[in-house]
């Protein structure tokens, strides 16, 4: 098994392509998500998801090791789009994910963003002493 | 050394393919087969070539990937990373001996061809990955071609290489619910191929040949698909007409005719003619109904061009294009004349202002109806577009031609 980062980028602002707008349209995402988290979940799939608070809310700590540190106000990097929610999900391979990743697309109606984990867990677990 | 040669392009793919089935590593396979080819330059001149040289490249490939990993450190990492994956002890033994019953040939090689033509990946990279890995050509050959420096092109596969690995792109042919979706980027990359050898730039005719070699091989692996019937079809009604057009272009209505390959058109007409027999063909078959239905004509005053249209229309329907609209036009100006062609150039216009044949084509409508100053304008315009010297040196002929008009 392995596990992929599967994400939505939101524009700066907090706006989401293709989110609801009615109460409606807000009731019916809800529930096809709920929907769709009941299945990660009854598959195994579901390892861990979240939506975050937009780039205003972010902090940085910079400095390294040994040096003093900086906190600023910002993201990390000033782009037009940062990471708006994500799923961590586990599958057989790219094509098990690419499955999860078109059912999230029809849940949310947003584009996702798959991308591979090169380890997960603690780092003392993924080099095996 | 030419036998050899061609030996070892025969044989990179289905050795490639069988050992990624076996030891899960690209790298690992395609060093194990140049190993494999560097053991045969060495004996084969010496002991005679093998009977299947083919199968000698194989299985002497497969006995290097197993030294491989009994001997060093990326071995081990190819077992531990097994033991990781199926949660349980794994040894040498296990990987290197992992379904050596099963060689199945026909499905490693699909396998293979899937895994190049991933939708994940992009087009620069399967294209790269394809050549190299199932056609088997050097990275050289595959650069030239595409006229990029063979450090980019290395690059390329490196990278793609990398995404196959750490993404894990799976190593299977799709099910039947994936298997159009999966087809179609496979389908795009050989005919691209195809395409990209179709001027005769150096390096480049060598294209057409294992684009054809490629489609062959999945027509005979996937006999029931009619995409894959029609692209091979396709490919081979083109190839069958290139012995008709020069150096200069000829357009079909001034072909000489007995020069077309009638072999290739018969055997390419009965694949479009199996490739249309699917209740929904796709629009490779279509399109190679329709190369069919020129290549029946023993004139160009023969052409069945209601047969045409009539094909065009279930292209369109498919295929909704501005340039197969654009080639639909050019039916309709020899079924309902110029005019009717003409307002349907002019509605895709807005869409295809930059591409030269839109203008070429509307110019020679221009010309047939008279209107030669406005005719003398879009030569122009398409001469000034046209991607090559010989093409821009026609129409500029074609406007040259015009001015004598004008001038008597």
């Amino acid at each position: 098994m392995s596990q992929y980062l599967l994400s939505v980028y939101a524009s700066t602002d907090g706006a989401v392509e293709g989110a609801p707008q009615t109460p409606e349209e807000m009731q019916s995402f809800m529930a096809r998500v709920m929907a769709l988290e009941e299945e990660m979940d009854a598959a195994g799939a579901f390892a861990f998801g979240g939506a975050l608070h937009g780039p205003d809310a972010a902090t940085v700590v910079s400095g390294g090791t040994g040096l003093d540190k900086v906190i600023t106000d910002g993201p990390f990097v000033e782009a037009k789009e940062h990471i708006g929610g994500f799923y961590v999900i586990s599958a057989e391979d790219l094509d098990g994910a690419l499955a999860w990743a078109e059912k999230v697309v029809e849940a949310t109606n947003h584009a996702i963003e798959v991308r591979p984990f090169r380890g997960t867990g603690r780092l003392k677990d993924q080099v095996g002493h | 050394m030419e036998d050899i040669e061609r030996a070892f392009r025969e044989a990179h793919g289905p050795a490639v393919a069988t050992l990624v089935r076996v030891f899960g590593d690209i790298s690992l396979a395609e060093d194990a087969v140049q190993e494999a080819f560097a053991a045969a330059v060495e004996r084969w001149p010496r002991d005679g070539m093998p009977d299947n040289p083919a199968g000698w490249i194989v299985r002497t490939a497969r006995n290097a990937a197993v030294d491989v990993v009994r001997r060093d450190a990326r071995g081990r990492e190819l077992v531990a990373q097994a033991a990781r994956e199926h949660d349980e002890a794994v040894t040498v033994a296990d990987v290197t001996l992992a379904e050596e019953d099963d060689v199945s040939l026909r499905d490693d090689q699909l396998r293979l061809i899937f895994t190049c033509c991933h939708p994940a990946l992009c087009v620069e990279h399967q294209v790269a990955l394809t050549l190299r890995l199932v056609a088997g050509l050097n990275p050289g050959e595959v650069a030239r071609a595409f006229l990029v420096s063979e450090a980019t092109m290395a690059k390329r596969l490196v990278r793609a290489r990398y995404k196959i690995k750490a993404a894990h792109i799976p190593y299977r042919v799709p099910g039947d619910g994936e298997l159009p979706a999966r087809l179609r980027p496979v389908l795009s990359v050989l005919y691209l191929v195809y395409n990209t050898g179709s001027d005769d730039r150096e390096g480049r005719t060598a294209l057409r040949t294992e684009a054809i070699r490629l489609a062959r091989t999945l027509a005979t692996l996937m006999p029931d698909e009619p995409e894959v019937l029609g692209l091979l079809a396709l490919m081979l009604l083109n190839e069958a007409r290139l012995p008709a057009r020069g150096p200069e272009v000829t357009l079909l209505r001034d072909q000489d005719r007995s020069r077309w390959n009638r072999p290739l058109i018969r055997e390419g007409h009965d694949l479009a003619v199996a490739a249309l027999r699917h209740p929904r063909p796709g629009p490779f078959a279509l399109q190679a109904a329709i190369q069919g239905a020129h290549c029946a004509a023993a004139t160009f005053q023969d052409t069945d061009w209601p047969a045409i249209l009539r094909l065009y229309d279930r292209l369109v329907s498919v295929m909704p294009t501005p340039v197969v609209r654009l080639n639909r036009a050019i039916v309709v100006a020899e079924v309902d004349g110029p005019a009717a062609a003409l307002s349907l150039v002019e509605a895709i216009m807005p869409e295809l202002a930059g591409y030269y044949l839109l203008h070429a084509t509307r110019a020679s409508l221009l010309e047939r109806l008279g209107r030669i100053e406005e005719a003398q304008d879009a030569y122009r315009r398409a001469g000034e577009l046209a991607p090559s010297a010989a093409e821009t040196r026609f129409l500029v002929a074609k406007q040259t031609a015009m001015n004598k008009f004008a001038a008597d």
